[in-house]
């Protein structure tokens, strides 16, 4: 087991950032599911993430209470800020989304007393451990496979595809998308809350317009069919960066070559290229 | 005191104005949010700085070479990217998507050449002269720099309203089937417009790395952040409302800086968007919807 | 009456689309809605199911008030309908699409997804057997897994139906059933319809084919310009002057004209 503790010991960081990615990639699957192109994601990451660490630091509220304070407060920003703004559709949400977005951002870098400033909070206590994150993820997958397989996941479905036919089906598509969205600010201030916890250091920049779209890009490049399509997304922006480190100063340039490249070859995603592999594994005839 | 502020805010409003119309040509036209259309601003100033370092050209001529640079870089843009989507009939976020990967790879490519810090033009390149009308002092540069972005604002809107090729575009921009239906090179109009966008971008980008006398990077990405407020302002998509809205953004920064001076300024600008955004999702200059049935 | 609209006036801006519109729907009654392309037709269902809201005037649907309501309450309610461009989802399979329309129904709570259990499992395949009773009564019992999409159009519309009628409705509102279908089918349709009427179920529909509707209802209201100018049997409405002229000078309609004919 000694070959364990090395690599944990080596790249620890790493697969703790690849779990906490995945969790921001489930957090917009959530709204991509029902339609929506919603990018606070990284504003409710930095709630999630100021309130955990302020929790910690200056308080000594125990990590698990301060974990669930960090997916709660998003979560009520959300619903507060939901109910207005989700009338809104297409670019407009987005837009409204991302000036939110930096209202929060501002916002915390104006707060200096109590966040910092621009300097940021320092020696958060380093508590996440790999099973935190392994845990947090995979309770978040198992909830969001079994909505996809049920009701939940088909009336998000049929509001993507066509909002006012899925309202006179008699669901409520409001709330469906105020669900989505609450669920989703949850995920991404968990996230930000057990990211704080190893990175040891957090400042209102890393949470900015580039962080949102980071989010998005996970979403979108993974396919927004299955909870696994950004699990998928949120693997590989993560470890591509990785993955090129042989290549110096022109791995940013590759990275990017290659987001243009899975993008132009698989529109819908990463995910919709495996159907044919899993099709023909679940020996069912492929519908097209 | 006020006229001095007035001159600043009408040539920074001038710059966001065609930053903005870039921005807003392509979402109205071909319906994609170009994230990378910072990054073509940043190549619009690299090109001209080396084309004034390097080839010791005249500043006219190295806005020319930008212009040249970009209207490629805008052409490559649609060839490699936009049309391979358009073809695969391919979801409406994808091509954003890709233009994030575009504008990772630009900044990361210039950085690579030139490396991540701020370049300046070399002084003896810059018009130094200051005219003095009535006690407000205005910079040979400055001027310049307000006439080129009034001049080329107003070479597009006059195409626009004109021209055969203006008329296509608007009509493109109002109903994509409807101008195919007509007989117009829709494919050739995409091309064109992605062409125009970029180069406007470019431009903006040689004018802003005069007036500030900073190039570097990651320039563009604020740059963004403002084209899309002021596309927000404006109404996506609405050309009229790109110009005005610019103006407004230009004059808000001026005046606040001069005024109110606090750093809580980006917050209430962003506050403001949120609301329009809520109030009125056409924009403050754009008519109401009506909900759909 | 089961439904009501009195004095019902919608304009958008300036354009007068429906002007003071009173039309009733009597329990277990089958009624047509016909008129002129543009006479305001669907937007007399988008008005009742919510879609729109009346400028002026009342909708009164078993009772229960419906001006102001959400299109899903008045879906619950018990009105349901179909589109006159079919509004489907696409990208799921023909299952899935009355699934869907079920889902308000269903007798497990969201949370009860969660885990599974043998109520869940129970209750979910009772939810498919009851989407493949529905499927069969319009036909498309063995193409309930074919994506919606890949339906030839007059089978979306019998989808469309079928989903309609997954929400459990009192009402069924059919906007243009019979459009682009043949003979044959809207024979098959008209019968299919007359099911459901006999199953205790009401009707107001919307259709062109002058026959396919005398055919049908006992009951006819007719639109011209946003204006009711005839209500009654269809003999009644057949011989009425004002109803022929409105048809009469619409050359591009002529076969209908051919209806109010005296045979």
């Amino acid at each position: 087991m000694e070959w364990l503790d090395n690599f944990w010991a080596t790249y620890s960081t790493l697969l703790l950032s690849v779990g906490t990615n995945v969790l921001l990639a489930l957090s917009i699957y959530l709204t991509l599911a029902c339609g929506l192109l919603t990018v606070a994601n990284a504003a409710f990451m930095a709630i999630g993430a100021y309130t955990a660490a302020l929790l910690t630091l200056q308080t000594g509220t125990p990590f698990l209470l301060a974990l669930i304070l960090g997916a709660l407060l998003p979560a009520l920003v959300a619903m507060l800020i939901g109910r207005p703004t989700l009338r809104l559709s297409g670019v407009y949400l987005a837009m409204a989304t991302l000036a939110f977005g930096e209202v929060v951002r501002i916002l915390i870098l104006n707060a200096e007393d109590l966040t910092g400033g621009a300097l940021g909070l320092n020696g958060i206590a380093q508590l996440t451990t790999g099973f935190d994150v392994a845990f947090a993820l995979i309770g978040a997958l198992y909830v969001l496979l079994r909505f996809a397989g049920s009701r939940i996941g088909r009336a998000m479905a049929a509001i993507r595809q066509d909002e006012i036919a899925t309202e006179l089906m008699g669901l409520n598509v409001r709330a469906y998308k105020l669900f989505a969205f609450v669920l989703g600010a949850a995920l991404a201030g968990l996230a930000g809350a057990l990211n704080a916890h190893f990175t040891f250091f957090i400042s209102p920049n890393e949470y900015g317009f580039e962080r949102a779209v980071e989010i998005l890009a996970m979403g979108v490049l993974g396919g927004t069919g299955s909870p696994w399509g950004a699990v998928l997304g949120g693997v590989v922006i993560t470890l591509l960066p990785e993955l090129l480190r042989g290549f110096g100063h022109y791995r940013p340039l590759i990275n990017g070559v290659v987001l243009i490249v899975i993008i132009i070859y698989s529109p819908q995603g990463i995910w919709d290229l495996t159907r044919f592999i899993r099709r023909r594994h679940s020996g069912k005839p492929a519908v097209n | 005191m006020l006229a001095q502020q007035f001159i600043n805010a009408i040539s920074l409003g001038g710059v966001y104005a065609l930053f903005a119309l870039g921005f807003t040509l392509i979402f109205g036209v071909l319906g994609i949010v170009n994230l990378a259309h910072g990054a073509v601003f940043m190549l619009g100033a690299y090109s001209a700085l080396h084309a004034v370092i390097l080839l010791r050209l005249p500043l006219m001529a190295a806005i020319l070479a930008a212009i040249v640079t970009t209207g490629a870089a805008g052409w490559l843009l649609d060839k490699l990217i936009f049309a391979p989507l358009r073809a695969r009939d391919a979801p409406h976020l994808a091509p954003m998507i890709a233009t994030i990967g575009l504008a990772i790879c630009l900044s990361s490519s210039v950085e690579g050449f030139f490396g991540a810090q701020n370049l300046r033009f070399p002084v003896e390149a810059l018009p130094t002269e200051t005219l003095s009308l009535g006690g407000i002092r205005i910079t040979w540069l400055e001027l310049q720099i307000v006439l080129l972005a009034f001049v080329l604002m107003g070479i597009l809107m006059w195409c626009l309203k004109q021209t055969r090729i203006g008329r296509a575009l608007r009509g493109l921009a109002e109903s994509p089937k409807a101008a195919a239906l007509l007989g117009i090179d829709v494919e050739g109009l995409f091309r064109f417009t992605s062409v125009l966008a970029s180069l406007l971008g470019g431009v903006a980008g040689v004018l802003i790395a005069l007036y500030t006398n900073a190039v570097f990077p990651l320039m563009g990405q604020p740059m963004l952040h403002k084209g899309i407020a002021v596309v927000i302002l404006g109404g996506m998509g609405d050309i009229r409302g790109a110009l005005l809205g610019g103006f407004f953004l230009g004059f808000a920064e001026v005046f606040s800086v001069a005024y109110i001076g606090s750093t809580m300024r980006d917050a209430v600008a962003f506050g403001l968007l949120f609301a329009i955004l809520l109030l009125r999702p056409d924009g403050l200059f754009g008519k109401a919807t009506q909900r759909r049935a | 009456m089961m439904l009501r609209l009195s004095s019902i006036s919608k304009h958008f801006g300036g354009l007068q689309v429906l002007q003071e519109v009173s039309l009733t729907v009597p329990e277990r009654g089958i009624v047509g809605l016909i008129g002129p392309n543009g006479a305001g037709k669907t937007t007399v269902f988008n008005l009742i199911t919510g879609l729109l809201i009346p400028s002026e005037g009342t909708i009164d649907f078993l009772g229960q008030r419906l001006n102001g309501m959400a299109s899903y309450q008045i879906t619950r309610f018990g009105v349901a309908r179909t589109f006159q461009n079919v509004r489907i989802f696409r990208e799921m399979s023909v299952m899935e699409n009355v699934l869907v329309a079920m889902g308000y129904q269903s007798n497990y709570s969201a949370a009860s997804v969660l885990l599974p259990s043998p109520h869940l499992r129970r209750a979910q395949r009772r939810e498919q057997e009851i989407a493949r009773e529905l499927l069969f009564k319009v036909g498309l019992a063995d193409q309930a897994d074919l994506l919606a999409g890949k339906l030839s159009y007059g089978a979306q519309r019998r989808m469309e139906i079928a989903r309609a009628l997954a929400t459990g409705p009192k009402l069924l509102l059919l906007d243009e059933p019979a459009a682009g279908m043949n003979t044959v089918e809207k024979q098959q349709l008209m019968d299919e319809i007359l099911k459901l009427h006999e199953s205790r179920l009401s009707l107001l529909i919307i259709e062109h084919d002058m026959r396919f509707i005398m055919n049908l209802c006992k009951q006819i209201v007719v639109l011209n310009f946003g204006r009711l100018i005839a209500q009654g049997t269809p003999d009644e409405v057949r011989a009425n002057p004002e109803v022929v002229a409105a048809y009469l000078g619409r050359e591009d309609e002529p076969e209908i004209a051919t209806v109010f004919m005296p045979s």
